[in-house]
């Protein structure tokens, strides 16, 4: 036992050593803690892809790598950080960490299952990653048809094979999450007794099972094509290429919400802690996280305005796609409601949670000009489109994500991060994101399209700016990974709860024991009940 | 490095419109984030741990408070939604009088034709102050015809046409980019738009090298293809009588109208089982993998020469 | 060994509560069933719109007769499985296992009819991609009728040949005694399973077989 350890009982991480008891548990926290390492790597390898292809936009000419090697770069870096980061990313870490203890449970409802979801999306990753770095994919995450199915040269079959496996991960993670919630809450916690956290994981559940069987059928009909070249989406031999685009669409709008939801009830969990006040509108919160995952499934058109889909029905998207951003803007305020006379700490958890609430704002704002048909003419498939989803993916997702696991990371280690060296982080994140995106919004308006490795001249200021924040944004990215890592050695012993939080995951030790409760509680009031807390102890 | 352009140039009838709407969501985006950036760090300061603010009474629900911020929105959007789909509208149909010019997009260029024959490569040569309308289709996979000063973009298909329009308001040379992902050179796929006067457009129709027009083009291939053995005049022949069809409305063997227009022409010239003409018989041959898209438009226009719509339809062998 | 006694596993803490889980479980997993074939039935909705002359040439190829047969085959096989459950629930050791040997048996006839009707579209050469000629003037509508036509009942197959391997473990398990009143969650969702790839059939029987029969 090194001088720095600081647990005296048993708990998770020390109820059994080596390899075998890490790849065979069943427990899911450890499984949440294989879904941390490993999304983490697909973090470095998305972002290495960014950091190349920043890299050749300095200049206006391509002259880091080739045409082809750069159409490969935007492709493996959408694949990468949509299916392999972003959609596992706090369902699979926090989501599994948190979900029992959240709802008082010992375990999910299928804890082999769990296991076995881990396994198919590390499966999946590699064979994709193999795929990748043996000769790459070129076709963008979007696959259009007939250049995927019939022109492209790149490596696209086995790619889609990885993301066809590793949609089963999803399906069977999100399936657990659905059924735990359902029939394994603890004596006395109803519906609206549960944390928002808890209902974002499973308005987020409902999409992943109800998409994600979409793409797959999306993309074994593209395999099937490619491989025995039939036209069921390619015109020369009789297809409809706009087919593939409404069945991929079909899924990959509700992805988006797959990536949101979660963050948005991480920030609620963070709000209400730090502000020490329950949040604003507890029921108006909860009905707008399964609002914006069943009217997130209706508005996938707003991808195909241009597309040579009727002019009705786009028409029709518009429309929708505006009345999904009410439910999100209904977030943003009681968020803001919920601070009002709170009693407000700055800790970085909570910081994260601003800069998400702040990004998250102008990306979601930004989504309506994208929605306004007029508009979206002149910037669809332009730069203006890659910065609003960066601006919900990284400034609001991955904030979020952070945010969360900064939150939970004295739960989940029993250690706490230095604080310092945290705040320091999440500013130079957020300068970071601003430069780099930010710019991107005039790039898209001025005209300049996405996918493009070379570009006029007149573009270049503006790209060199965006680099720079690439540049300080990697570094960001690359300190909470430092000193996360320190504190698992030296940082400050956490206690049970270091946050002062009314969560049922608070109430176990630091870290939690296997079976997370020695008694499952009893619950008897609402959640977020910091007032209370307050007045007791007077 | 070339300066620090902010906005692009407006050079068509539409780009101002567009541009008032972008600057209108603008101003909503700033006065809500302003608002909500406003809010939180104002709670965020003056409720901080330690301050001696009031905190009596802390509300936690609003039902009048949730209607209003779902209404406002809802609201806010509803005019956006209707300003720019009205706008939209207006993008979508050219006016009448137009002047038609034929784009192909392949892998990795563009190829454009003007009806008076004239062909270009990468360049669009077009009149200011008129109304132009862009016929396009790919020679292979999915491109997109994006002029960024005009504010207008269209995705370009395999497998049919699909139109868009713009009046120049201003001489000069713009950028055209593909902006639909289709390989390797797809960053290079992208040219000019030279919008010239009236007088130099006619010039320059009348100059670079003319060709014959689409129309006798397309008449030449009609023989040499033998399409006049079976289409030919008073519905004498296996197939039905050209002139005058275009953009009539013929009625399709197995139920159902159909208007002749461009691209029901092209579908019928490279898909002719797709809608047969009432009264005839599905026998004329299949020209998909024979005929270029161009040739194709040739055809096409040579067909709309013949003039048309019929008032009545005329369709059955006789 | 006497398994009056439920397993309960250990993250649950009554044996009803588990077996409400496993059945929400089996509900929720054939949702996603049933958006999978839904996009492809999706696909074919669309090119059935577009090209419903070519569909219905295409459709007279089919053996209405085998495909008749195979949807006889595929509910009496139903029939079984509910049977088997119900043995299966009232601890009926060798009632159950006949009526699961029975369904399995049932399921292979309906793979076995299956072959035989691929061989004869091989035979044919109406399998687009590997060999296809079709005579008539709307071959690319016939090809996508038949590559839709493959990816259907080929997936249903597939999730057919599953399912027979499912019932065979749990033949196997009842054949030792291991369900009973208190215990017979998995025959109960094995059920669920079946019984919904049945219905995928019933769909797609009358979707892609008998288009002439009302066309």
């Amino acid at each position: 036992m090194s001088p720095h350890s600081i647990t005296t009982h048993d708990h998770y991480l020390n109820a059994g050593y080596g390899p075998r008891s890490w790849l065979l548990t069943t427990d899911h926290k450890r499984i949440a803690i294989l879904y941390m390492l490993s999304i983490t790597f697909f973090f470095f390898v998305g972002g290495f892809f960014a950091f190349l292809m920043r890299l050749e936009l300095l200049t206006p000419n391509g002259d880091l790598v080739s045409a082809e090697t750069y159409n490969k770069l935007f492709s493996m870096h959408g694949i990468t950080m949509v299916w392999f980061f972003l959609i596992p990313s706090i369902p699979s870490v926090l989501g599994n960490f948190l979900v029992p203890m959240m709802v008082g449970a010992r375990d999910v409802a299928f804890p082999r299952l769990n296991l076995l979801s881990w396994y198919i999306y590390v499966v999946g990753g590699l064979f994709t990653l193999g795929a990748m770095i043996f000769g790459g994919v070129d076709t963008g995450w979007t696959f259009y048809t007939p250049f995927s199915s019939t022109y492209a040269h790149s490596n696209v079959i086995p790619v889609v094979i990885g993301i066809f496996i590793l949609g089963f991960s999803s399906i069977l993670t999100a399936l657990n999450f659905i059924v735990t919630i359902h029939t394994m809450r603890a004596p006395g916690l109803t519906w609206f007794r549960l944390p928002l956290f808890i209902w974002a994981m499973y308005a987020t559940s409902i999409i992943l099972v109800l998409a994600t069987p979409v793409l797959a059928i999306t993309l074994a009909m593209l395999g099937v094509e490619r491989i025995f070249g039939v036209g069921i989406f390619d015109p020369a031999l009789g297809g409809d290429p706009l087919l593939f685009q409404h069945l991929f669409w079909f899924y990959s709008h509700p992805a988006v919400y797959i990536m949101i939801l979660p963050a948005m009830g991480v920030v609620s969990e963070l709000i209400t802690c730090f502000a020490r006040k329950k949040v604003f509108g507890y029921r108006f919160m909860a009905y707008s996280l399964l609002a914006i995952a069943s009217v997130g499934f209706l508005v996938w058109g707003h991808h195909m305005f241009v597309s040579g889909q009727s002019a009705y029905a786009g028409m029709v998207f518009s429309a929708l796609s505006f009345i999904v951003a009410v439910p999100s803007a209904v977030k943003v305020f009681n968020w803001a409601a919920t601070l009002y006379k709170g009693t407000i700490a700055y800790h970085t958890p909570v910081l994260y949670g601003f800069g998400f609430i702040g990004l998250f704002t102008i990306g979601g704002l930004t989504g309506l000009f994208l929605a306004t048909l007029a508009l979206d003419v002149h910037v669809h498939d332009t730069y203006f489109v890659i910065a609003h989803f960066h601006y919900i993916m990284v400034g609001g997702a991955v904030m979020g994500y952070l945010g969360g696991i900064h939150y939970w990371w004295p739960k989940m280690t029993g250690r706490m991060y230095p604080e310092g060296w945290a705040k320091f982080a999440a500013l130079v994140l957020f300068v970071g994101f601003n430069l780099t995106f930010f710019p991107q919004f005039i790039l898209g308006y001025l005209g300049m399209p996405r996918r493009y490795h070379v570009y006029p001249p007149e573009f270049q200021v503006l790209n060199v700016l965006s680099t720079a924040g690439a540049t300080i944004l990697g570094i960001g990215y690359l300190i909470p990974f430092i000193y996360l890592i320190w504190s698992l050695r030296h940082g400050k012993n956490a206690g049970p709860n270091p946050w002062r939080s009314t969560g049922l995951e608070w109430r176990t030790p630091s870290p939690p024991p296997v079976h997370n409760f020695d008694e499952i509680p009893v619950v008897t009031t609402e959640p977020y009940t910091y007032v209370a807390e307050e007045e007791q102890r007077e | 490095m070339n300066g620090l352009p902010l906005f692009p140039r407006a050079a068509s009838t539409i780009a101002p419109g567009v541009d008032a709407l972008f600057t209108g969501l603008m101003v909503m985006t700033i006065v809500f984030s302003g608002l909500i950036f406003f809010a939180i760090a104002f709670f965020a300061i003056r409720y901080r741990e330690g301050s001696k603010a009031n905190r009596d009474n802390p509300r936690s629900e609003s039902l009048p408070l949730e209607l209003t911020w779902m209404l406002v929105p809802l609201g806010i959007s509803f005019g956006f939604y209707f300003w720019g789909t009205t706008l939209f509208t207006r993008m979508h149909v050219a006016p009448p009088g137009a002047v038609d010019i034929y784009v192909v997009g392949k892998q990795w260029m563009w190829k454009i034709q003007h009806q008076q024959g004239n062909r270009e490569i990468n360049e669009l040569h077009v009149p200011l102050g008129r109304p132009v309308r862009l016929i396009m289709t790919s020679q292979d996979v999915i491109h997109s015809f994006f002029i960024p000063a005009f504010r207008i973009k269209q995705d370009v298909l395999p497998g049919r046409y699909t139109t868009e329009w713009f009046q120049a308001t201003q001489p000069g040379e713009y950028h055209f980019f593909c902006s639909q992902f289709c390989g390797t050179s797809h960053a290079s796929m992208r040219g000019r738009v030279v919008v010239m006067e009236q007088a130099a457009y006619e010039r320059w129709l009348a100059g670079a090298t003319p060709g014959a027009p689409m129309a006798t083009q397309g008449e030449e291939l009609f023989e040499r293809f033998g399409c006049a053995t079976c289409h030919r005049a008073n519905n004498t022949g296996r197939g039905p009588t050209l002139a005058g069809v275009a953009n009539s409305t013929v009625e399709l063997e197995g139920g159902g109208t159909a208007v002749a227009d461009r691209e029901y022409l092209r579908q019928s010239i490279l898909d002719p089982a797709a809608k047969v003409v009432r009264g005839y018989k599905p026998v004329m041959p299949v020209f998909r993998g024979q005929l270029t898209p161009d040739q194709v438009a040739q055809l096409v226009e040579y067909i709309r020469s013949l003039g048309g719509p019929r008032v009545a339809a005329k369709g059955g062998a006789q | 060994m006497s398994e009056n006694r439920a397993l309960v596993a250990h993250q649950f803490d009554t044996a009803a509560q588990q077996r409400g889980a496993a059945t929400l479980g089996m509900w929720i997993f054939l949702a996603t069933e049933v958006l999978f074939f839904g996009g492809m039935l999706m696909a074919y909705t669309v090119y059935r719109v577009t090209e419903g002359e070519a569909f219905a040439h295409a459709s007279r190829a089919q053996n209405i007769l085998l495909g008749g047969i195979n949807t006889a085959v595929l509910l009496t096989s139903s029939l079984t499985m509910a049977l088997a459950v119900h043995a299966a629930q009232g601890g009926r050791r060798t009632r159950s296992v006949m009526m699961l040997a029975s369904t399995m048996a049932l399921g292979a006839l309906f793979l076995g009819v299956k072959g035989v009707e691929y061989a004869e579209k091989f035979a044919e050469h109406l399998v687009p991609g590997v060999d296809f000629h079709w005579a008539g003037p709307d071959a690319g509508g016939a090809q996508i009728y038949f590559i839709l036509y493959f990816l259907l009942t080929g997936f249903h197959a597939l999730h057919l040949a599953i399912g027979i391997g499912v019932i065979a473990v749990l033949t196997a398990r009842a054949a030792r005694g291991r369900y009973s009143a208190a215990y017979s969650t998995p025959v109960e969702v094995a059920g669920l399973y079946w019984h919904f790839v049945d219905i995928v059939w019933i769909f797609l029987y009358p979707l892609i077989y008998l288009i002439r029969v009302y066309r």
